[in-house]
């Protein structure tokens, strides 16, 4: 077979005369593989959003409800009814092997004031446990010590938004603050989350012991009773054992009967984020072969075209017989001028790709991720579509009776 | 030893129902260095013949030895490494490359002999300087004369050092002078570089450049004789 290096000069010369031709050819790969990597970098944007609210909210987190309750044969929602404890919550931990932390919370939302700030947030009385159950970190102080739980003690651990708010730029560990006229010391802050799935700001938040906060910010709250207790499994395959493990404990200790309903609802948030991640992951591969479909086009177009080349270039196929071109030179040349035409339309489809993706990012807000694997996809599939599409055109090429090519007019 | 033998050699043609014979029992043999003139009206079978000789097609019946090689029962890729090695075609159209430089015209046949790099430039360079056109290798082929085209043609028959050279119709496109001075180029080829010459033309002042002078008529040789000189 003759040499692959001057074929590809040979195939540039035969596209560059028809400059216009091939340009319009190269097009159709162009807005494919362009249309591929852009709709991959939307899918892969999407997905990876994801990820980061299911690492924001904390992986492998459980969350258990008290049941409903029914008065009259009207089932009121979830949480109506006071059931679990802060003894439930120190049982699970203790009893479930699956589970490796737990926070029972008792939140209310309640106004806040430091000097001559205030500002609206949400008051989550719970444990240490907290901050391992939410993947959560401290800047700065420190975290609740079991002593903080059973004295009740007045100190809390502020959120970013919240510090903000209330101190601006200035230090706020060991200043007090007042929850519903409560003054509490500020021990510590949390590391910035972000926002939640829903749009919910996760750092507009103010972390106090639970025992603090039944006695004196809940209000007519039973005593020993929370409105949820997070649970954190121990890896993502314990997670439908430690459900399994919380139900059976819960039902133990609540001693509903065999044919009762629970009197709690377990609800596995990290199990309804994969979801979400599964569906953003099969949209990027229906965009991805949508935008294949493109290309796929592009292809034909090339066989088109290399189908009309080869007519009109019929009388120098005949002189390259006639001088010693065996089939596969023939069909070699004519292969790797598709392959050209697609491969040049491949890397213009992918600064076309890039761009686009970029340019969609600042119009619509959406995150879009550009991966090395849809570029060296995309690159790859346009050269496929090169040989599959330049195929058929090059046999007919090599076909040819070199007697009638040599006389063709 | 011939270089060229052919025994009984026929090849017909079926149109629908009837065949058409084209040539028939042509049994004949030419020799190395010979300079052979295949004359005949169209239809006579000399571009039929041509195309045997060429190897670009294959006989019904008979046989065709090319130095010494029967040529019958090969296949394309077999028949086109023949056409490589041994034969050096000159078209009445030149059929020269379009847009491509004289030089990369007469390279071409070392490119599908697996000649490579400076050899390959080297030996094209030399074709063309036998052929008086040097200096005019990167000259396109609509930037040459005929003459001149049919010459880079000439130059691209002899730079694989094929024993043969196939002229069908060499002059048929160039007017009386410049055909005067390609068929002297011919008849020193035939004498300097003893190359074997056959030529086909329907034109006796062209034919009487050659040596022996084969005619055709309808399928069948019938003449062959030598040019006295």
């Amino acid at each position: 077979m003759i040499n692959i290096n001057s074929t590809f000069k040979i195939a540039l010369r035969a596209l560059w005369v028809n400059k216009m031709r091939s340009f319009l050819t190269m097009l159709g790969i162009i807005i494919g593989v362009g249309a591929v990597i852009t709709m991959l970098a939307v899918g892969t944007g999407a997905s990876e959003k994801i990820s980061q609210q299911i690492a924001s909210i904390g992986s492998n987190l459980i969350i258990v409800f008290p049941g409903s309750i029914t008065q009259g044969g009207v089932r009121m929602g979830a949480g109506s009814q006071s059931t679990l404890t802060i003894d439930d919550a120190e049982a699970i931990e203790k009893e479930c092997s699956a589970v490796s932390a737990v926070a029972p919370v008792l939140n209310t939302a309640a106004q806040v004031v430091y000097g001559n700030q205030n500002w609206a947030t949400a008051i989550f009385g719970t444990t240490p446990g907290i901050l391992r159950v939410k993947d959560h970190e401290l800047t700065a102080g420190r975290n609740f010590i079991d002593q903080d739980i059973r004295n009740s003690t007045k100190v809390a651990i502020l959120g970013q938004t919240v510090v903000e708010n209330l101190f601006g730029g200035m230090d706020p560990i060991g200043q007090i603050i007042r929850i519903k006229k409560v003054p509490f010391t500020v021990i510590g802050i949390l590391g910035p989350k972000g926002q939640s799935l829903m749009g919910q700001d996760q750092d507009d938040i103010i972390y106090i012991p639970v025992t603090t906060a039944q006695k004196k910010i809940a209000g007519r709250f039973v005593p020993g009773m929370v409105r949820s207790i997070m649970v954190k499994g121990r890896s993502a395959e314990d997670m439908p054992l430690a459900e399994k493990q919380v139900t059976d404990l819960l039902r133990q200790r609540h001693r509903t009967g065999l044919n009762k309903e629970d009197d709690f609802t377990v609800r596995n948030l990290t199990q309804m984020m994969q979801v979400a991640e599964q569906a953003a992951n099969i949209m990027t591969i229906l965009l991805g072969a949508i935008a294949s479909i493109s290309l796929l086009i592009g292809g034909i177009g090339i066989m088109n075209i290399m189908l009309v080349s080869v007519t009109e270039r019929t009388r120098e196929i005949g002189i390259r017989m006639a001088i010693g071109a065996k089939t596969w030179d023939i069909r070699i040349q004519f292969i790797i001028e598709a392959l050209t035409l697609s491969l040049i339309g491949g890397i213009l489809g992918i600064a076309l790709g890039i761009t686009g993706s970029s340019v969609l990012s600042v119009f619509t807000g959406w995150t879009t991720i550009v991966s090395a694997l849809s570029i060296v996809l995309a690159f790859g599939f346009s050269g496929l579509v090169g040989i599959f599409f330049g195929f058929y055109p090059a046999y007919k090429a090599s076909r040819l009776n070199p007697i009638d090519a040599l006389h063709y007019e | 030893m011939s270089l060229i033998e052919t025994k009984n050699l026929s090849k017909f043609y079926y149109v629908g129902d009837n065949i058409v014979r084209a040539l028939e029992n042509i049994s004949i043999s030419i020799a190395a260095e010979e300079f052979v003139a295949i004359m005949g009206p169209s239809g006579s079978g000399k571009s039929t013949f041509m195309n045997l000789i060429g190897c670009l097609d294959q006989q019904t019946e008979g046989d065709y030895l090319l130095d010494g090689k029967s040529i019958g029962k090969l296949n394309k890729d077999e028949l086109a490494e023949i056409r490589n090695q041994k034969i050096g075609f000159v078209f009445q159209g030149f059929n020269l490359l379009p847009r491509t430089s004289a030089l990369e015209n007469v390279e071409l046949p070392l490119l599908y002999n697996h000649i490579m790099g400076k050899e390959k430039k080297q030996r094209a360079l030399q074709a063309l300087k036998k052929l008086g056109l040097e200096g005019r290798e990167d000259h396109h082929p609509n930037q040459l004369s005929g003459g001149q085209q049919q010459r880079v043609a000439i130059a691209r028959a002899l730079v694989n050092n094929a024993p043969v050279i196939l002229a069908d119709e060499p002059t048929g496109n160039l007017d009386t002078k410049t055909s005067t001075e390609i068929m002297e180029l011919f008849v020193q080829l035939n004498k300097d570089f003893q190359s074997t010459i056959i030529l086909v033309t329907h034109e006796q002042e062209i034919a009487n450049f050659s040596k022996r002078i084969i005619r055709f008529l309808d399928g069948h040789i019938v003449s062959d004789q030598q040019v006295s000189t």
